[in-house]
C-alpha cells in the first residue's frame, strides 16, 4: 500500500496525462450529474419555497417527510428505477436502462429531496424576514416564492452545491441503473468501485483523488460564478 | 448573467438525455449479462474489440454476480447471458427465459489463504479434504454468500463435506454478501481462507500475503456458458446480433481469443465449446 | 397574483377637506389567542383630518390593531372597511430591505404595485432624492445604516403615493437626527394628502406630529381624541397613569 503523498502525485499524474478514456469518464461524471442537480434545482427550488411559504394541513408532515427522503439509501433509488426502466417495468418501452439517461434519473430522486428541503430551510427563514413586507405591498402568498428565490440566491447555491455533492458521490444507484458500462455508462465513482474489486487499491484511490478535485473545481467556479453576480447585482 | 448560464447548461443536460435516448434505440449494440470475474479479469476487455471489429456490433457488459445476471436477463434487460454455474443456466433454458445454452470456456476455482496456514492445507489437491479441514481448524473462511456463481460452486463443495456452513455463519464462516473483489478485499484484509476463480485472483492486485493453497481437483472446475435471451419474452432482445455474437464466442475466432489472453504468462480461461 | 382583499390599488387621492364620512371604519373587532382577546373594539372609525396616532403602553395591541387594520392579521372576528377602495402602504419597525440595491428596493414596491417600467425610473429618482439617498443608489440596501434604512423603507412606501400609510413605531431603533427626518417625511406626507396611522408611545413625537390620538389599553381602545386634549387633560384613569410615566398592569 502506498502512502497519501503518493497517492495524490498519481492522481495529478492521471489528469495531466491527458488520458482520453480517463477524461471521458470525468466528463460523463459532471455530465450526469450536473444534468442531475439542474434538474433537481428546476423541481426542488420552487417546491421548497412553495412549502416554506405556504399552510396547509399536514404541512409538518410533507416537511418531515421530504426531510426524511434526503437520507434515502442510492442502493434503494437505484432498485427503484432500475425496477421502472427495467424492460419488464412499467417504462420498459422508452429503452432507458443502461444509458446515462437513467443514471440522471436515479441522481434526480435522490437530489431533488436534498435541494427541496434546504430550499424550504432558507426560504423559511427569509420569510419570517420578508413576509409582512411582501403581503403589506400586495404579494399572495405563491406570488412572494420567485422574490424569496431571488433575494435568497446566494443562501441557494450551497443548497444546490450540496445536491451536487451527493450525485457526484454516489455509486449505489449508478452501479445498478447504469450497469457499469465501458464507455457507455462508467463514470468515476463506478470506475472506483470496479478498481477497488480488481484489488487496485491505490489506483481506485487515485481515482478518488481526482473525483475530488473535480468537486472542488466545480465548487470553486459555482463560488466564482456567485461572488461576480453579487457584484453585478450592487454594480 | 446566472440565468443565462442556466439556460445553457440546462440545453447541454436535455441534449445530453436526447443523445442517450437516441443511443438506446439503435441496433448498433448488445447488452450482456455476465459476471464479474470475466470483467475483472481482464478478458472481455481483450476480446470484444475483436468482435466489433468484425461485425460493427457493440458488446456492453453490465457485470454482476450469476444470481442477478440471470434475475436481470429475465427481466429483458440484456440480450446475451455469459455466466457460470450451469444448474442454473439449465433451469433458465428450461423455464423459458433463454433459447439454448452453449459451453463456451472453463477456468478453474483455487483457494487461496494465509501463507500461515492455520488448517495446513497448502499443496492439497483434494478440495473436500481441504475444507473439512478448514471448518475443523475453525479457521476463518470468507465467502460471498452473494447467490453467485462462485458462491454457487463453493456450497456446492460444502455440501460434499456434509459440514453445515450456514450454522457457522459468522462464527468461522463469515458471508461477505459482495463480489469477488470485495470479499478477496474483506478476507485477505482478515487472514481468512477464500475461494475464488483463478482468473480473478491473478489479476487482483491486493493479495498481501495471501497465496494459492489448494488447486487442481477436477470438481474445481468452472465452466462458462452462453445463452441468448428468448426474444419471445421480451420485444427489445436483439436476436440477430446475440445470436451473432455467441457464433463468434463459440467459434473459431472467439475461441481462439480466450486461448490467447493471458496474465503474467498464464493462460486464464481454457476455451471448450463443443460446435 | 394580488391580494385584493387587504388592497386595491386603485388609486383615489383623499385630497381636500374632510368630507365628514370616516375613511375607515372597524366594527365589532375581536382577536383570541386562545382564552385571551388580543383585541376587543366594537367600533372605531378613522377620520381623514390629520395624523391618527395610536398610543398605549407595551402590550395594549397597538401593532395588532395597526396590522389588523392594513390587513396584514385577519381578525378573528369582526370587519374593517374603507370608504373606496384605497390604496395602503405600511413602515414597520425595523425596515424591511430586500437583498437588492438601494435603488432597486424603490423599484421593487413600485413594480409591485403593478406601475409600468417606463414610468418607475423617475418615480425611484424621486423617491431617492426625497430621502437623500441618490448618491448611494447602487449600494446594497443591507449595507446602508439604521436611519437610511428606514428613510428608504419609508420612501420606497411612499412612492406609490398611498392613500393610507401605516407606521409601526418606525424611529423607535434611531438617533435624533434619523427620527427628524423621517418625521419631516411624514409630516411632508401628510401635507400631500396621505392618510398617516401611526404607532407611537413616544409623547414628543406624538406633539410634533400633531392629529388625533387612540389611546388602547389591554385590547382596547380607552379614548379616541385630539392630541392636544389628549396630552393636556387626558379623560381616562389609564391615559392619565400612562402619560404620568407610570406602568399600567
Amino acid at each position: 500500500m502506498q502512502n497519501f503523498a503518493s497517492i495524490f502525485s498519481n492522481a495529478i499524474g492521471l489528469i495531466w496525462s491527458g488520458d482520453p478514456a480517463l477524461w471521458a469518464i470525468i466528463l460523463l461524471s459532471l455530465q450526469v450529474s450536473i444534468a442531475a442537480v439542474l434538474i433537481a434545482a428546476v423541481i426542488g427550488l420552487p417546491l421548497g419555497a412553495a412549502l416554506a411559504v405556504s399552510r396547509f394541513p399536514g404541512r409538518q408532515v410533507v416537511i418531515v417527510l421530504v426531510n426524511a427522503l434526503m437520507g434515502l439509501p442510492p442502493v434503494v433509488v437505484g432498485l427503484m428505477v432500475y425496477l421502472m426502466l427495467s424492460n419488464a417495468g412499467p417504462l420498459g418501452v422508452l429503452q432507458l436502462l443502461y444509458t446515462p439517461t437513467a443514471m440522471i434519473i436515479a441522481q434526480v430522486v435522490l437530489v431533488t429531496p436534498i435541494v427541496t428541503a434546504l430550499t424550504r430551510q432558507v426560504i423559511e427563514t427569509l420569510d419570517a424576514e420578508y413576509h409582512e413586507h411582501l403581503r403589506s405591498i400586495g404579494l399572495s402568498r405563491l406570488a412572494t416564492v420567485p422574490v424569496l428565490l431571488w433575494d435568497g440566491r446566494f443562501a441557494l447555491m450551497t443548497a444546490v452545491l450540496a445536491g451536487f455533492g451527493r450525485a457526484i458521490a454516489e455509486v449505489g444507484a449508478v452501479i445498478i441503473v447504469g450497469g457499469n458500462i465501458n464507455h457507455v455508462t462508467r463514470v468515476m465513482t463506478t470506475t472506483i468501485a470496479l478498481e477497488t474489486s480488481k484489488g487496485n487499491l491505490s489506483l481506485a484511490m487515485a481515482l478518488g483523488t481526482v473525483l475530488l478535485i473535480m468537486a472542488v473545481a466545480v465548487n470553486a467556479v459555482v463560488g466564482l460564478l456567485g461572488l461576480r453576480a453579487r457584484q453585478v447585482a450592487y454594480a | 448573467m446566472l440565468k443565462r448560464i442556466c439556460v445553457t447548461l440546462c440545453q447541454a443536460a436535455v441534449a445530453t438525455g436526447m443523445m442517450a435516448g437516441l443511443a438506446a434505440a439503435d441496433d448498433s449494440f448488445i447488452i450482456v449479462q455476465s459476471t464479474t470475474s470475466t470483467q475483472n479479469s481482464g478478458l472481455l476487455d481483450a476480446i470484444l474489440p475483436q468482435f466489433q471489429d468484425k461485425t460493427g456490433i457493440e458488446v456492453r457488459v453490465v457485470a454482476v454476480g450469476t444470481g442477478q445476471a440471470i434475475r436481470n436477463a429475465q427481466n429483458g434487460d440484456g440480450d446475451v447471458l455469459l455466466v457460470h454455474s450451469k444448474p442454473s443456466e439449465e433451469q433458465f433454458v428450461a423455464n423459458g427465459w433463454g433459447v439454448q445454452r452453449f459451453d463456451v470456456m472453463y477456468n478453474d476455482f483455487v483457494i487461496v489463504g494465509p501463507a500461515s496456514d492455520p488448517a495446513g492445507v497448502a499443496g492439497s489437491e483434494d478440495v473436500v479434504d481441504a475444507l473439512t479441514r478448514i471448518a475443523q481448524a475453525g479457521a476463518v473462511f470468507a465467502s460471498r454468500g452473494d447467490d453467485s456463481g462462485t458462491h454457487k460452486a463453493e456450497i456446492r463443495l460444502w455440501a460434499a463435506t456434509g459440514i453445515d456452513v450456514a450454522a457457522q455463519s459468522g462464527t468461522w464462516y463469515r458471508e461477505t454478501g459482495s463480489g469477488m473483489g470485495a470479499t478477496l478485499n474483506t478476507g485477505t484484509g482478515m487472514g481468512a481462507y477464500i475461494m475464488t476463480d483463478r482468473a480473478t485472483w491473478i489479476s487482483f492486485g491486493n493479495k498481501g500475503d495471501h497465496q494459492v493453497l489448494v488447486q487442481g481437483d477436477p470438481r474445481m472446475f468452472n465452466q462458462y456458458g452462453v445463452i441468448l435471451v428468448n426474444p419471445e419474452k421480451h420485444d427489445n432482445i436483439k436476436a440477430d446480433a446475440g445470436q451473432a455474437f455467441i457464433d463468434w464466442l463459440t467459434g473459431a475466432e472467439g475461441q481462439a481469443a480466450i486461448a490467447a489472453y493471458q496474465i503474467d504468462g498464464q493462460q486464464l480461461f481454457f476455451p471448450n465449446a463443443t460446435r | 397574483m394580488r391580494d385584493t382583499a387587504a388592497h386595491d390599488l386603485t388609486v383615489v387621492p383623499i385630497r381636500g377637506e374632510d368630507t365628514g364620512i370616516p375613511i375607515l371604519t372597524a366594527t365589532n373587532l375581536l382577536l383570541d389567542k386562545g382564552d385571551t382577546a388580543l383585541l376587543d373594539i366594537p367600533r372605531l372609525q378613522v377620520q381623514n383630518h390629520g395624523p391618527t396616532l395610536i398610543m398605549g403602553p407595551n402590550g395594549a395591541g397597538k401593532s395588532l390593531l395597526l396590522r389588523v387594520l392594513h390587513g396584514l392579521i385577519r381578525p378573528t372576528r369582526g370587519q374593517v372597511s374603507l370608504a373606496e377602495p384605497f390604496d395602503q402602504a405600511m413602515v414597520f419597525q425595523r425596515p424591511v430591505l430586500l437583498r437588492r440595491s438601494v435603488a432597486g428596493n424603490v423599484d421593487f414596491v413600485l413594480k409591485s404595485a403593478g406601475i409600468p417600467r417606463r414610468h418607475r425610473k423617475a418615480r425611484v429618482a424621486r423617491a431617492l432624492a426625497q430621502a437623500g439617498l441618490t448618491d448611494l443608489a447602487r449600494q446594497s440596501a443591507r449595507s446602508l445604516s439604521g436611519g437610511e434604512q428606514q428613510k428608504l423603507a419609508l420612501v420606497s412606501a411612499l412612492a406609490r403615493k398611498p392613500d393610507i400609510l401605516f407606521l409601526d413605531e418606525p424611529t423607535s431603533n434611531l438617533d435624533p437626527t434619523a427620527t427628524q427626518s423621517i418625521e419631516q417625511l411624514i409630516a411632508q406626507a401628510n401635507r400631500t394628502g396621505t392618510k398617516v396611522i401611526m404607532v407611537t408611545h413616544d409623547a414628543g413625537q406624538a406633539k410634533r406630529i400633531g392629529g388625533e390620538v387612540i389611546f388602547m389599553n389591554k385590547g382596547r381602545v380607552i379614548e379616541q381624541t385630539p392630541i392636544q386634549h389628549f396630552l393636556q387633560s387626558p379623560k381616562s384613569d389609564a391615559a392619565r397613569h400612562y402619560l404620568a410615566g407610570g406602568l399600567l398592569i
